[in-house]
């Protein structure tokens, strides 16, 4: 079971840095988005500070959401998935695979690129560790529900537009508690809290969403 | 002996029943031709053989055994051979098979199989490059790399030249003689052993009678 995971990483990680115009849109689309901010709300640094964590968290789920299609849709396509699907391993165990890369090239990337807008939003200091220590949380757990929402739609027409309705408000809570525990930092509150809720809900996430979307693969073969 | 086995399959497929009360047995071996026209359900059936669609009705048994009770022996000894290649443009040949000898957990000889289907000059090539037939080789291959005892052949003479298929005729022999099952949908002749006919058309259902079964 080990050498299918390994070998679905590998090929997927393989696929990824070979096809990198993929990985370095949904960057690219982070630094644009995030650039566009001072122009939309204007260049006052404290309402910049007030909504730098907020726009980050919002950008890094949206970033994560463009890139899900990646996930299933190809392998859907050309009858890899099939393939897959009949194959020795579970499918949850290559689910898990295929999240654990998505996340390596998407959501990683971004949790690097993250100073980087801090700074450019004019973020206090006190709060870059706890955006990343949230960031670093949060976004497996983007992938691994987003696996979800990717399975879901295979088969659909407009797939794109149906997984960002299906995925979004599951993102939610992930949302809430990012946010809340940079703000928690910058009031000089507790952060800890945040951060457990934000374990837990990765915890729950990475046995149940690979589970979930192994059954809408089969289904979306019926 | 191993033995493969299906028992009064029925299918629904896209609102109207596709095949109905069909039975099926092949020994280790023996080989079970898929015949009919166009649209009579082989693809159907074979699909549902190698597990992908559950059956309306019916059971399919491995050596008496029911396949549902142990779903991953029956997806660990199968391999389905459908329309599509899934080659990925960005993966050598040999990258390819290495992923599914790995998802498999086999320990077949790559080389071996990349050798056999005269893919060596090509072995390294990105799936971008390779032409229809080598990529319909390159499929081929994976059924060496997988090596499965019951083979399920959607058409895999297509896209094939005359060479070619002997290769394919060949390695049908060869897991024959192993003592291998095969269940094939073909129009072209492959020199299979000990093989029995199946007239799909005969279990289709024309839509006028599927409209009034009442057997579900």
């Amino acid at each position: 079971m080990f050498a299918a995971f390994t070998a679905m990483l590998i090929r997927d990680m393989r696929m990824g840095f070979r096809q990198a115009a993929d990985l370095t849109l949904s960057l690219a689309f982070f630094l644009v988005a995030a650039s566009l901010f001072p122009l939309g709300v204007g260049p006052d640094p404290d309402v910049l500070a007030t909504l730098s964590a907020g726009v980050i968290w919002v950008l890094a789920l949206l970033s994560v959401m463009l890139s899900l299609d990646r996930l299933f849709q190809s392998d859907y396509d050309d009858g890899a998935l099939e393939l897959m699907a009949l194959s020795e391993a579970p499918l949850f165990v290559l689910v898990l695979a295929k999240a654990l890369a998505h996340w390596l090239t998407t959501g990683l990337p971004l949790v690097a690129l993250a100073p980087i807008i801090a700074v450019l939003l004019n973020m206090p200091a006190e709060g870059f560790a706890t955006l990343i220590i949230g960031l670093l949380l949060g976004t497996p757990t983007l992938s691994l529900i987003g696996t979800i929402g990717a399975a879901l739609v295979l088969g659909a027409r407009r797939a794109s537009l149906l997984t960002a309705l299906l995925v979004l408000p599951l993102y939610i809570p992930v949302l809430i508690f990012g946010v809340t525990a940079v703000d928690a930092a910058l009031a000089g509150l507790a952060v800890r809290p945040h951060l457990l809720l934000m374990a837990s809900i990765l915890a729950a996430a990475l046995p149940l969403a690979p589970w979930a979307a192994a059954a809408a693969i089969r289904a979306a073969f019926q | 002996m191993v033995e493969f086995s299906g028992k009064e399959l029925s299918s629904f497929r896209g609102g109207r029943l596709v095949l109905r009360d069909l039975s099926f047995s092949v020994r280790g071996g023996e080989a079970l031709l898929l015949t009919g026209p166009n649209g009579s359900g082989k693809s159907t059936l074979l699909r549902l053989m190698a597990g992908l669609l559950d059956p309306l009705t019916g059971t399919l048994f491995r050596d008496g055994v029911d396949v549902t009770e142990d779903a991953e022996a029956h997806r660990h000894s199968t391999y389905y051979f459908g329309h599509a290649e899934a080659i990925k443009p960005a993966l050598t040949i040999r990258e390819d098979l290495q992923f599914w000898r790995g998802l498999n957990q086999a320990d077949t000889d790559l080389e071996e199989a990349i050798s056999a289907l005269g893919l060596s000059e090509q072995a390294d090539l990105p799936g971008r490059y390779l032409s229809a037939g080598q990529r319909r080789r390159t499929a081929l291959a994976r059924l060496m790399v997988k090596g499965a005892d019951l083979w399920l052949l959607d058409e895999p003479s297509v896209g094939l030249d005359k060479a070619s298929t002997k290769l394919l005729s060949d390695l049908v022999k060869r897991h024959q003689d192993s003592g291998g099952m095969v269940v094939a949908a073909t129009h072209v002749d492959l020199n299979l052993a000990n093989e029995t006919v199946l007239d799909i058309g005969q279990f289709a259902v024309d839509p006028g009678e599927a409209l009034s079964f009442s057997g579900v």
